[in-house]
């Protein structure tokens, strides 16, 4: 059928409907700030000094600084290290920045004395492969981490519970919450605490939400991070946030007084969705937030877009800058914690290519929130990769033997640390006289995939446990106290080894976790002493076991006893052996060649039809023609060619069927060379009983000396080899196992084959 | 890092007697569990010694805050946001911060007052 005259030819039409072009893409536009790495309105590097002050910054002299120039002259610029560093040409820093041969701190002390716009110049000069390198090197704790969103859109608390419970144990050692109903704000914080506190020790909880409530969950003990305060690229923006670079400084300094750890959050695309860019690109505006951090005494940064991802995604170089934003962070020798937390693209492709590269080079958090949760009950919005990416990502780590903070739990783990952290929280709360919950619930909560296998619930009982927290003035005593007094005395321990571990403030230092030990990894206590290959931080043998250790590998032992499953139970006789094998006279005599596993290991074929019921149809197919089969079991050899071939040499007709025990299936004629054949089933996992009876009955054709037409392979659009290749590799060591040089063909029984 | 039998909490109690046997005998409280101004002032130094003097900075105003209720503070970061002040105000606070034995607070209050009234972000 041709194409209508108005549309595009099928080929276009096909591609079009492919998911990436639900995707928007910008026309480059920096004067709307729809520019990546480099903008014509991006000031000149520039830094002087006189009297022992910053008065000229970026172009821009002092009288004329605005309120972000002003903190980052006065508080931001390392005066000892701005001749050296401004000095340096664009490519040489930027050669430094990716040489093993200059160690991290020399980078640290020139970024230091770099203004914003000689760092976006440098940056944008990395290439994708150095910006992982360079990240690889630059980041301040050797030990790379991951942190989990855990929210969902009931703010029900057993669930919660029953998912931070399931996201410590995957590995995450921050956890991050939110709400859809900002007055559940303090059973959240509660719900994740205890659930994080039932499957390991020492995970840091946040509760996102404005920073008044923020302030005062984390100032009675239960939450012990937060990073959702914002810094923007532009005053005017800065402004319209409600806040200035003192009132972050500030906040900053009040949330360390209160012993929590804190970064603040900017990103790609805030400025331009707030349409105050001024012309200038993404990773200028993002070079200014990130002098500002430092400049405030932040001690990280969540950036690398964040919910302005998707924006400098649909420009040109986008995921360019959003991965040296997250590098810039390290350069300053703040925190990184790299972004990937917001859904990019509609396209699988788009978003694992956003994500991959900082992965695979190790940032302090890869994720500033990992969806461990399904996307519909992110209540951020879904994440980049999400509870349906979860195996995505362990079989990434494992492809490419890397740490990317996550790893296997067994299925009955999960079940467990689920079914204890959600009957945790219901005893809490019944305790505390907060709310109480149905067994019912409770079971559900264990078994729920996402909030949408709860059924219904009262969510005003959760707004009522939030107010009677916030109103009781609850704090982490009245929790540790329900636990101990309900009976969960390990998960108040837990969170007792936290509260005394929070009081020395290590944790407050940059890039800092505790570790299931409760020891912290810092950039203090930690350091990245990546100097080139065989340095730097590698799996040790326990974690390097964990990556590789997914749930779904199998070994020659797990399939020979899925084949024993499949073997015939009791003494049956079927495909006993019955005696050598003779050559037929009949000339409708077909022989079925098998090979050596047949009728001992072998049992299943890849399609999961047994060895016998394919049999069955090759026979009837043969007999439908009005010819005759025999099996017989070659031990000689596990070739296909060569068994069909000898099974050919043997038949009356001199046509055989050759057979390998995990479905491969061929026609072959006596006179032909072993590789030649007449009809080949290649794809053994997709052939059907219908086909291999079409087989038999084309095998008797040839017989009969006609030429019947050829069956075809079931090809399909499958990644075939990945999901059986590694299954074919253990049957063929098994029919290996079995070969005997020299040894005779012997005919099988077909007493049940039909 | 930090020696563990110095480590006390903004009470004063030692942090090795915050133990779920106190919490059972109902003897702990939030200032028990609060960090100390001196674990602060220690990490500070930590942050100089890497190569971090503006988290330095801003551990020591921390240490400063510990003293001031968690309404105090909110005050100070309220009137700090855009707007919200006029000059006189910010330079109010930042003497009685000064007068509370904040001088690091006070210090970015009167750096707030001057930077705010030039950039037209007082009230």
């Amino acid at each position: 059928m041709a194409a209508p005259a108005d549309q595009p030819v099928g080929r276009i039409r096909f591609m079009d409907r492919q998911r990436v072009n639900l995707d928007g893409f910008a026309v480059e536009d920096p004067g709307l700030g729809l520019v990546a790495l480099r903008s014509p309105a991006d000031p000149e590097p520039g830094l002087v000094i006189s009297g022992g002050r910053v008065t000229e910054l970026d172009g821009v002299a002092d009288p004329d600084f605005d309120s972000i120039d002003t903190y980052i002259a006065r508080h931001g610029v390392d005066l000892t290290a701005a001749a050296a560093a401004m000095s340096l040409p664009d490519a040489e820093f930027a050669r430094r920045v990716i040489s093993p041969d200059v160690p991290r701190d020399e980078i640290i002390r020139l970024s230091a004395g770099a203004t914003p716009a000689k760092l976006a110049r440098v940056l944008a000069l990395l290439r994708p492969a150095e910006l992982g390198l360079a990240m690889t090197k630059l980041r301040g704790r050797r030990t790379p981490s991951n942190q989990a969103h855990v929210t969902n859109r009931l703010d029900a608390p057993l669930l919660l519970a029953a998912d931070a419970a399931t996201a410590a144990a995957f590995g995450f050692r921050e956890i991050e919450t939110t709400v859809p109903v900002l007055a559940d704000a303090p059973s959240n914080a509660v719900a994740c605490l205890i659930g994080a506190s039932v499957a390991a020790a020492g995970v840091l909880i946040q509760c996102s939400v404005e920073e008044a409530l923020e302030l005062e969950l984390g100032m009675r003990g239960l939450t012990s991070y937060a990073e959702t305060i914002s810094l923007y690229g532009t005053e005017q923006v800065f402004t319209d946030g409600d806040d200035t670079p003192w009132s972050k400084a500030f906040l900053t300094s009040a949330y360390a007084s209160r012993g929590m750890k804190m970064r603040v959050s900017s990103g790609a695309g805030a400025e331009v969705l707030m349409a105050g860019a001024e012309e200038k690109s993404m990773l200028y505006l993002e070079a200014r937030c990130v002098a500002l951090a430092r400049a405030i005494g932040a001690q990280g940064v969540q950036n690398g877009g964040i919910d302005g991802a998707s924006v400098a995604a649909s420009v040109p170089g986008g995921l360019r800058e959003l991965m040296a934003e997250n590098l810039m962070v390290m350069m300053r020798n703040l925190e990184s914690c790299s972004g990937n937390d917001a859904l990019m693209s509609e396209s699988d492709m788009r978003r694992t290519s956003r994500t991959l590269p900082i992965v695979l080079a190790g940032s302090d958090f890869v994720f500033s929130g990992f969806g461990s949760i399904q996307r519909y009950d992110n209540m951020f919005g879904p994440s980049n990769f999400n509870a349906e990416d979860i195996d995505d990502f362990l079989a990434i780590q494992r492809d490419w033997g890397i740490d990317g903070g996550l790893r296997t739990v067994p299925a009955g783990r999960i079940a467990g640390l689920r079914r204890e952290a959600a009957l945790a929280c219901r005893a809490v709360y019944r305790q505390l006289g907060l709310a109480d919950f149905t067994d019912d619930h409770v079971e559900r909560a264990v078994d729920a995939a996402g909030s949408k296998d709860l059924g219904d619930t009262d969510t005003l009982a959760v707004v009522g446990a939030a107010h009677a927290i916030r109103e009781g003035g609850l704090t982490v005593l009245d929790i540790v106290a329900a636990l101990d007094e309900t009976g969960y005395e390990d998960a108040a321990e837990k969170i007792m080894d936290m509260t005394r571990a929070r009081l020395s403030g290590d944790y407050l230092q940059t890039a800092a976790i505790f570790d299931e030990s409760l020891r912290v990894l810092s950039l203090v206590t930690d350091p990245n002493d990546y100097a080139g290959p065989g340095t730097g931080y590698e799996p040790g043998p326990a974690r390097q076991a964990e990556i590789d250790t997914i749930r779904q590998a199998r070994g020659v032992a797990d399939l020979r006893a899925e084949q024993a499953a499949a073997a015939p139970a009791g003494p049956a006789r079927l495909l006993a052996p019955a005696g050598p094998a003779a050559p037929g006279q009949d000339p409708r005599d077909v022989v079925i060649g098998v090979s050596p596993a047949v009728g001992r290991d072998v049992w299943r074929s890849l399609s999961g039809l047994t060895v016998p019921e394919v049999l069955g149809e090759l026979l009837a197919g043969l007999e439908e023609e009005g010819c005759t089969g025999r099996v017989v079991r070659f031990s000689d050899t596990v070739d296909l060619g060569r068994i069909g071939l000898a099974a050919a040499r043997l038949a009356g007709s001199g046509i055989g069927v050759g057979l390998q025990g995990k479905g491969t299936a061929l026609i072959h004629r006596r006179d032909l060379a072993p590789l030649a054949n007449l009809e080949l089933y290649s794809v053994a996992p997709s052939v059907t009983r219908e086909l291999y009876r079409l087989l038999g009955a084309n095998a008797a054709r040839h017989a009969k000396g006609g030429t019947p037409d050829p069956a075809r392979n079931p090809y399909s659009d499958e990644a075939i080899e990945a999901r059986y290749h590694t299954t074919v590799i253990a049957l063929m060591a098994l029919e290996r196992a079995w070969v005997r040089p020299g040894a005779a063909a012997e005919e099988l029984s077909r007493e049940g084959l039909q | 890092m930090s020696e563990p039998d110095a480590v006390r909490g903004l009470s004063g109690r030692p942090v090795g007697e915050l133990t779920l046997e106190a919490v059972r005998r109902g003897e702990l409280g939030l200032p028990d569990l609060r960090i100390h101004p001196d674990a602060l002032e220690a990490q500070a130094v930590v942050a100089e010694r890497h190569g971090n003097p503006q988290l330095a900075g801003n551990l020591r105003r921390a240490a400063e805050l510990t003293g001031l209720g968690d309404d105090e503070v909110l005050a100070i970061y309220d009137a700090l946001r855009p707007g919200r002040s006029t000059p006189a105000q910010l330079t109010e606070l930042a003497e009685w911060l000064a007068g509370r034995g904040l001088p690091r607070c006070a210090a970015l209050l009167t750096e707030a007052a001057e930077v705010y009234t030039r950039r037209g972000l007082t009230r």
